[in-house]
C-alpha cells in the first residue's frame, strides 16, 4: 500500500523579490524571545553562539596564561600556590584545546559551510543545536568545578597513574575526564553534520573540484574528528571506570598498563593538532585568494595536501612517547613519519607564496594576519621537525622548547589565521566592518607580543627548564628570559583587548558592509550581510570554482523549492546534481532538553555507577520527543 | 621581520659556542651523549634557519614586486600558472629529500646516543613523589647500598641507569649529560651515559608528577675514578656511632620522635623505608631533592617546617622543642 | 544581484532511500565513528593481550555457548532484516509492521541473551585488566544493541499510528542499515572475546 500526499504546494518559482523573501523568512526565521532563543536550529544562530562561547573560553584560558606568566616572571614568586598553579596549567591546556581551539574551528564551519556550499541550513540542525548545548554545559561544568576548587590538576593529558584514584583521590580527575566526554560528543556531532552538509547539500554544479578550499579543509577535519576522538572517549571512559568501579585498565599490578593510556591519548592527541590546524589553513587560503586578488595557485595540490595531512596525522602519535623506553627502530620510523608530514604542509606554504608572488596584495588586516601566520608558523613547523628526531627529543621533550614549539604551531598556525578570519568574516556575520586602524594595531601588537613571549622559551628549554614547574630557583639563570617572555605575554594580551574593543565598537557603529565588501569569490558573499534566515532566496547554481568572480553581473540559481515549509536541496555526492527536496527541521526545544538530560547523566555518573540506570530513561524520553513526528507537513510526506 | 627574531636565532646559534651555560643546560654538554645530541641539534638548526630565511625572503620579494596594473582576478597567465605548479612540485620533492636526509641523521645519532656498553657501572634509580632513590648494585650484597637525590659517578666510564617508579611516572634528565628517560610504573627503562669531565651536573624530573614536580631535582657528581672508588667504599659503610653527647641525644630523638619510621640510617635501629636513606646525609649537597642547599640554616628551616618549604611532601611537621630540634639537626649533620 | 534561473527542481521527490537521502549519510557517519570506537577498544584489548605474559588473567576463558548462540542469532537475524528492507522499499505498510515486530522480538531475545553472556564471562570487571577490557567491550556493544532495539520499538509503534507516512519507510531502511552494523560489529568481537583467550 502506498501513501502519497496530495496537495499543491507553492514553490519559489512562482514568487519574486520581496514577496519571495517575506514568505521564506516567515518559514525559516527563528521565533523571537526566550523560547526562540532556546529552540533555534538556524546554523547561523547556533554558529554565532558557538563562536562567541569559544572566544569566551579563549579569554578565560588567556587569563590563566597571564597568571602563569606572572608566577614565572621571576624566580620563587608566590602569585600562585603549587596546588593552584597545577590546576591553572591544566585548566589552561584543557580549556584551550577542548573548549576553544577545536570548537571555534567547528563553530566557524557551522556558520560558514552551509553558506559557502549554498544551502539553507546545516544537515541535522537539531543535532547542531544539541551539540552547542552539550559544549556549553561541558565547558561550564569544567569551569564551575574549577571555581569550587575541584579543577583538574593532572595536566591536560591526565597521565595515569597520577590521575588514578590512588594519587588523585578527589574528583578533580573525574571532572577532567567527563569534560572530555562532553566536548567530544559535541565535536563528533558537528563532524557528522559537516560531512553530510558537504556531501549532500552542495549547490547544484558544485562538483568536487569546485568546493571552496575552506570547505575542503573542514571536510577533512571532520573526518579526523570522527577517527581520532573515539580514542580519547574510550580512554576517558576507562579512566572513569578505573576510578569509580575499580576496573584495572591502567593498573600495572593487575595486568593493566600505564602506557596504554598514552597510546590512546596520543592516538587522538596528535590528529587533534591537525584538527585545529587544517581549518586554519583553509581560512588562510580563503583570505589569500581574496586579498591577493587571484585564485590560490595549486588548488589540487592544496586539496591533496589536506587529505594527505589527514592520513599522515594518524601515524605520528608515538613521537609524544619517545622517552618512554620504546624499541629504538620503531621510534625511528615514527621520526621519519613525523617529519614527512612537513611535506604536505610545505606544499601548502609554497602554493601560498606563489599566489602572493603573482597577486597584487591589498594590505587589509585579514591579510596581515595571514602573512604573520606564514612567518611564524614556519618556525613552529621547523621546530616540529626538530622534536620529531628521537635524540633531539630526548633533550627537549617536556621542556619549554616544546612549549615554544607548539605555541608557534597552535597560535602561529591556527590563532593568527583565525583572527584574520574574524576580521574577514565579521562583516558577513554582523553586517558591519571592523575598524581597520584598530586592526593594524591589533596585528602588530599580536605579532610582536607573541614572538617576544614565546621565542625565548626555545632557549629556556635548552637551558634545562622543564614544563609544568610552578617555580624555580634564582641560581638556575632562567629569570631574565622568563621576565622577557612575561612582558611579551602582556603585549599579546593587549592585542586581544584591542580585538574585543574593535568587535564591541564595530558591531554597533562599524561601517555597513554590504553583500561583498572584499569583492571575494565564494558563495557566502552572494547573499546579504548578515544573511537572511533562509540564507539564499534561491539556491545558487555553480559552474565555476570562483562563482562570484566568473560572473559579476548575475547569479545563476535554481528554482522550485517550497515556500510553505523548510526545504533544502540534496544533490549527488560527486557531481552535485539535484536529487531530492528534503524537509529541514523546525525549531525545537528537544535538543536542549536532551542536552540537559545528558548533562545530568554525565555529571552523575562520575559519582555513582547507578546513574547509568536512572539517568538513561530521561535521555531516552527526550530523544523520543526529539524524533517523534509533530504532525506538521514536513513530517508527513 | 622583527629584528628580535633574527637576533634571537643568531643568539641561539651562538649559544653552544660558549656563552652562558646555566646549571643544567643542554647547550653545555659534558658527556659523549649530550655532545652527540647537541651536534644533531645544531645540524637541524642550520637547516631550519636556512629554510626559514628562504621562505621569508621569497615572501618579502613576492610582496615587494608590484606586478603590472590590476587585472580581473581570473585573468590568469597560463604559462605562469604552469611554471608555478612545476616550482611548487619541485620544492615539494626537495622537502621530501631534506626530510629523508634529516631522518637519517637523526637515526645515526640515535644509534650512537643509545649505544650500550656491557661493562657499564650499573645504578638503579627509583622515582618517588618527589625524590630519587639511588641504589648502587654490586655482585655481592654487602657492596650494594642505597642513597638518595645525589648520584656520584666515575668520569670516563659508561654508567647504566635502570629506571623504575614507586608511584607515578617521573622522568630522569641531566641535560649536560644526556637526554631524558621516563620512570614508568610497572616497567623498567634504562639509559646510559659517559661523563667526560668531573663536575656537578644538575638534573630534574621532567614528567609532571604531581604537586611538587618543581621540587624534584638531583645532582650528578662526576668524580675521577680513584676518588669515586674512595667515595663508594665510604658510602658502603654504615653510619658511625655519634661521639658527642648532643649527637647521641639526636640519635635517640631521631628514633623516639618517629623520624626512624620513615628513614633508614644504616648501622642504627632506624630502618624506615618511606623516605630517603640518610646514612651519609651530612655529606650531601642539598636537601629535599635539590630544593635547598644543605647548610645549617636550611636544615634547621626544613626540620622546623618541611610543609612550608615543600608543601604536600610526605614529611610531617614534627612537634619538636627547640633543644630537640638542635640535637636532631646536629646528629644529621655529623652523618658524613 | 540579478538572478538567472538555470533549472527548476520543483518536480524532485521530497524523500529518498539509501545514499540519496541525508539521514542515511548521517547514520553512516555515526556508524563510522562508533566503528572506530570498537576498533580502539579492540586495539586496547590486543595491546593488553600483548603486554601480559598470561591471558586471560586469573580466570578461565568465557563459556562458549552464550556467545556462540548469540552469534548464530545475529547471523540469522540478517534474513528478516533484509526482508524488512525490501518491504519498506515497496512501502508495504502491513508487512513492514509485521517485520518490525519480529525485529523487536529478536532484539529483546538478544538483549536477554546478553545477560547470560556477561554471566558466563567467568570474570568480573574488577578482577584484572582482562576482566575490565572484556566487560568494556561487551558493554560497548550492549549499548548499541539496546539503542537499536529502542529505535526499532519506537518505529514499530510509529507505524501503528497516523504518522505512518511514506518518508517513515526511509527511516525503516535506515534502521535496517544500523542493525546490519550491530551484527557486523559483533562478529569480530565474538572472535576476540570467546576465542582469543583460548589461543
Amino acid at each position: 500500500m502506498t501513501l502519497v500526499a496530495q496537495h499543491s504546494e507553492l514553490h519559489d518559482d512562482a514568487l519574486d523579490g520581496l514577496q519571495l523573501s517575506t514568505r521564506l523568512d516567515r518559514i525559516w526565521r527563528t521565533p523571537s524571545g526566550l523560547i526562540g532563543a532556546l529552540t533555534s536550529v538556524d546554523h547561523k544562530v547556533v554558529g554565532r553562539r558557538y563562536i562567541l562561547t569559544a572566544f569566551v573560553f579563549l579569554l578565560l584560558g588567556g587569563i590563566l596564561a597571564i597568571l602563569m606568566r606572572l608566577q614565572l616572571a621571576g624566580a620563587e614568586k608566590h602569585v600562585l600556590s603549587a596546588d593552584l598553579y597545577n590546576q591553572v596549567f591544566t585548566m589552561h591546556g584543557s580549556t584551550m584545546m577542548f573548549l576553544f581551539a577545536v570548537p571555534v574551528m567547528e563553530a566557524f564551519a557551522v556558520y560558514l559551510v552551509p553558506l559557502m556550499v549554498g544551502t539553507r541550513n546545516i544537515a541535522f540542525p537539531r543535532l547542531n543545536a544539541f551539540s552547542y548545548w552539550i559544549f556549553l554545559f561541558g565547558g561550564c561544568f569544567l569551569w564551575i568545578s574549577f571555581l569550587f576548587n575541584v579543577g583538574p590538576d593532572v595536566g591536560w593529558f591526565a597521565y595515569v597513574p597520577l590521575s588514578n584514584l590512588q594519587f588523585t583521590p578527589s574528583k578533580r580527575a573525574d571532572v577532567w575526564a567527563q569534560m572530555i566526554t562532553f566536548t567530544e560528543v559535541a565535536a563528533l556531532a558537528v563532524a557528522v553534520e559537516i560531512i553530510v552538509t558537504v556531501f549532500k547539500q552542495r549547490a547544484p554544479g558544485m562538483t568536487l573540484d569546485r568546493i571552496p578550499i575552506f570547505v575542503w579543509s573542514m571536510l577533512v577535519t571532520a573526518f579526523l574528528v570522527m577517527f581520532a576522538m573515539p580514542s580519547v572517549m574510550i580512554a576517558s571512559m576507562s579512566l572513569i571506570l578505573d576510578r569509580l568501579v575499580n576496573t584495572h585498565f591502567f593498573d600495572a599490578a593487575a595486568g593493566g598498563n600505564a602506557l596504554l593510556w598514552q597510546h590512546l591519548f596520543w592516538f587522538f592527541g596528535h590528529p587533534e593538532v591537525y584538527i585545529i590546524f587544517l581549518p586554519a589553513t583553509g581560512m588562510a587560503s580563503a583570505i589569500l585568494a581574496t586579498f591577493a586578488r587571484r585564485p590560490v595557485i595549486g588548488y589540487p595540490v592544496i586539496v591533496l595536501s589536506l587529505i594527505a595531512t589527514g592520513f599522515l596525522s594518524f601515524g605520528l602519535w608515538v613521537h609524544h612517547m619517545f622517552v618512554t623506553g620504546l624499541p629504538q627502530l620503531g621510534a625511528a620510523l615514527f621520526t621519519a613519519n613525523s617529519m614527512l608530514i612537513a611535506v604536505p604542509s610545505g606544499l601548502q606554504i609554497f602554493c601560498w607564496l606563489a599566489t602572493l608572488w603573482d597577486g597584487r596584495p591589498i594590505y587589509r588586516t585579514p591579510l596581515l594576519f595571514v602573512l604573520g601566520f606564514v612567518v611564524v608558523f614556519v618556525i613552529g613547523g621547523l621546530s616540529g621537525v626538530m622534536v620529531a628526531s628521537v635524540p633531539i627529543d630526548t633533550q627537549v621533550h617536556d621542556t619549554y622548547f616544546v612549549v615554544a614549539h607548539f605555541h608557534y604551531v597552535l597560535i602561529g598556525g591556527a590563532v593568527f589565521p583565525l583572527i584574520g578570519a574574524v576580521y574577514y568574516w565579521f562583516p558577513k556575520i554582523s553586517g558591519r566592518m571592523l575598524s581597520e586602524r584598530l586592526g593594524r594595531w591589533n596585528f602588530w601588537l599580536a605579532f610582536i607580543g607573541f614572538n617576544v613571549a614565546f621565542f625565548p622559551m626555545h632557549i629556556l628549554g635548552l637551558m634545562g627548564m622543564p614544563r609544568r614547574v610552578y617555580t624555580y630557583t634564582p641560581d638556575m639563570g632562567w629569570d631574565r628570559l622568563n621576565l622577557l617572555s612575561s612582558c611579551g605575554a602582556a603585549l599579546f594580551a593587549v592585542s586581544f583587548v584591542l580585538l574585543i574593543a574593535n568587535v564591541v565598537v564595530s558591531v554597533r557603529r562599524g561601517a555597513p558592509a554590504g553583500r561583498n565588501p572584499w569583492d571575494a569569490s565564494t558563495l557566502e558573499w552572494a547573499t546579504t550581510s548578515p544573511p537572511p534566515s533562509y540564507n539564499f532566496d534561491r539556491i545558487p547554481a555553480v559552474d565555476h570554482r570562483e562563482p562570484l568572480w566568473s560572473d559579476t553581473e548575475s547569479l545563476r540559481v535554481v528554482a522550485g523549492l517550497s515556500v510553505e515549509r523548510r526545504e533544502v536541496l540534496l544533490t549527488s555526492l560527486a557531481e552535485a546534481d539535484p536529487q531530492i527536496r528534503e524537509a529541514s527541521p523546525e525549531p525545537s526545544i528537544w535538543p536542549l532538553l536532551t542536552a540537559l538530560a545528558t548533562t545530568v547523566f554525565f555529571i552523575c555518573t562520575i559519582f555513582t555507577p547507578w546513574a547509568v540506570l536512572w539517568g538513561t530513561p530521561p535521555m531516552a524520553v527526550a530523544l523520543i520527543g526529539w524524533f517523534w513526528p509533530t504532525g506538521s507537513r514536513e513530517d508527513e510526506e | 621581520m622583527s629584528a628580535w627574531m633574527r637576533s634571537g636565532l643568531v643568539l641561539l646559534a651562538a649559544w653552544p659556542l660558549g656563552a652562558c651555560a646555566g646549571r643544567q643546560s643542554a647547550l653545555d654538554p659534558h658527556a659523549l651523549q649530550s655532545a652527540d645530541i647537541l651536534r644533531i641539534f645544531v645540524a637541524f638548526l642550520v637547516v631550519a634557519a636556512v629554510v626559514w630565511i628562504a621562505v621569508v625572503v621569497v615572501l618579502a620579494v613576492g610582496l615587494w614586486r608590484q606586478p603590472s596594473l590590476s587585472r580581473h582576478p581570473l585573468a590568469l597567465h597560463p604559462p605562469f600558472e604552469r611554471r608555478a605548479g612545476q616550482i611548487v612540485l619541485g620544492l615539494g620533492i626537495a622537502t621530501v629529500l631534506i626530510v629523508l636526509a634529516l631522518s637519517l641523521v637523526s637515526y645515526a645519532g640515535q644509534r650512537s646516543v643509545f649505544a650500550k656498553d656491557p661493562n657499564a657501572l650499573t645504578l638503579k634509580i627509583t622515582g618517588h613523589q618527589w625524590w630519587w632513590e639511588v641504589s648502587y648494585e654490586a655482585d655481592s650484597p654487602h657492596l650494594s647500598f642505597v642513597t638518595a637525590n645525589e648520584i656520584r659517578i666515575p668520569v670516563e666510564q659508561p654508567v647504566r641507569v635502570q629506571l623504575q617508579s614507586a608511584d607515578v611516572i617521573h622522568s630522569f634528565w641531566i641535560p649536560s649529560l644526556t637526554g631524558k628517560m621516563d620512570l614508568i610504573t610497572g616497567q623498567q627503562n634504562e639509559i646510559q651515559f659517559t661523563a667526560k669531565r668531573a663536575g656537578v651536573y644538575r638534573g630534574q624530573c621532567a614528567e609532571f608528577c604531581g604537586l611538587q614536580h618543581a621540587h624534584m631535582a638531583f645532582a650528578v657528581i662526576a668524580l675521577p675514578q680513584d676518588e669515586f672508588k674512595r667515595w663508594r667504599d665510604h658510602e658502603n659503610q654504615s653510619a658511625g656511632s655519634p661521639v658527642d653527647p648532643l649527637s647521641k641525644r639526636g640519635e635517640e630523638l631521631f628514633r623516639a620522635r618517629g623520624c626512624a619510621l620513615c628513614h633508614t640510617v644504616r648501622g642504627t635501629l632506624a630502618g624506615g623505608q618511606l623516605g630517603p636513606d640518610l646514612t651519609h646525609f651530612g655529606s650531601r649537597t642539598t636537601i629535599a631533592a635539590g630544593t635547598l642547599p644543605l647548610n645549617s640554616a636550611s636544615l634547621g628551616a626544613w626540620l622546623a617546617d618541611p610543609q612550608h618549604i615543600k608543601p604536600g611532601n610526605l614529611m610531617p611537621q614534627m612537634a619538636l622543642q627547640s633543644d630537640e630540634l638542635i640535637a636532631i639537626h646536629h646528629y644529621l649533620e655529623q652523618l658524613k | 544581484m540579478n538572478q538567472h534561473i538555470v533549472q527548476n527542481v520543483g518536480e524532485l521527490p521530497t524523500y529518498g532511500f539509501g545514499p540519496r537521502s541525508g539521514p542515511w549519510w548521517g547514520a553512516m557517519g555515526f556508524i563510522t565513528l562508533e566503528g572506530m570506537g570498537f576498533a580502539v577498544a579492540v586495539g586496547a584489548y590486543l595491546y593488553l593481550y600483548a603486554v601480559n605474559p598470561t591471558w586471560p588473567i586469573g580466570a578461565p576463558p568465557p563459556d562458549l555457548w552464550p556467545g556462540s548462540l548469540a552469534t548464530a542469532l545475529y547471523l540469522l537475524s540478517v534474513i528478516p532484516n533484509q526482508y524488512t528492507n525490501r518491504v519498506a522499499h515497496r512501502q508495504d505498510l502491513r508487512k513492514v509492521r509485521a517485520c518490525l515486530i519480529v525485529m523487536s522480538l529478536i532484539g529483546i531475545v538478544l538483549l536477554v541473551l546478553r545477560g547470560f553472556e556477561f554471566a558466563h564471562l567467568n570474570t568480573r570487571w574488577d578482577n584484572s585488566a582482562y576482566g575490565s577490557i572484556v566487560w568494556l567491550i561487551l558493554g560497548l556493544h550492549t549499548t548499541h544493541l539496546a539503542t537499536d532495539l529502542a529505535d526499532t520499538v519506537v518505529l514499530t509503534v510509529l507505524m501503528f499510528t497516523s504518522h505512518a507516512k511514506p518518508r517513515r519507510f526511509s527511516d525503516v531502511t535506515d534502521n535496517v542499515f544500523y542493525w546490519n552494523f550491530v551484527v557486523l560489529a559483533w562478529l569480530p568481537l565474538y572472535v576476540l572475546l570467546d576465542w582469543v583467550p583460548r589461543l
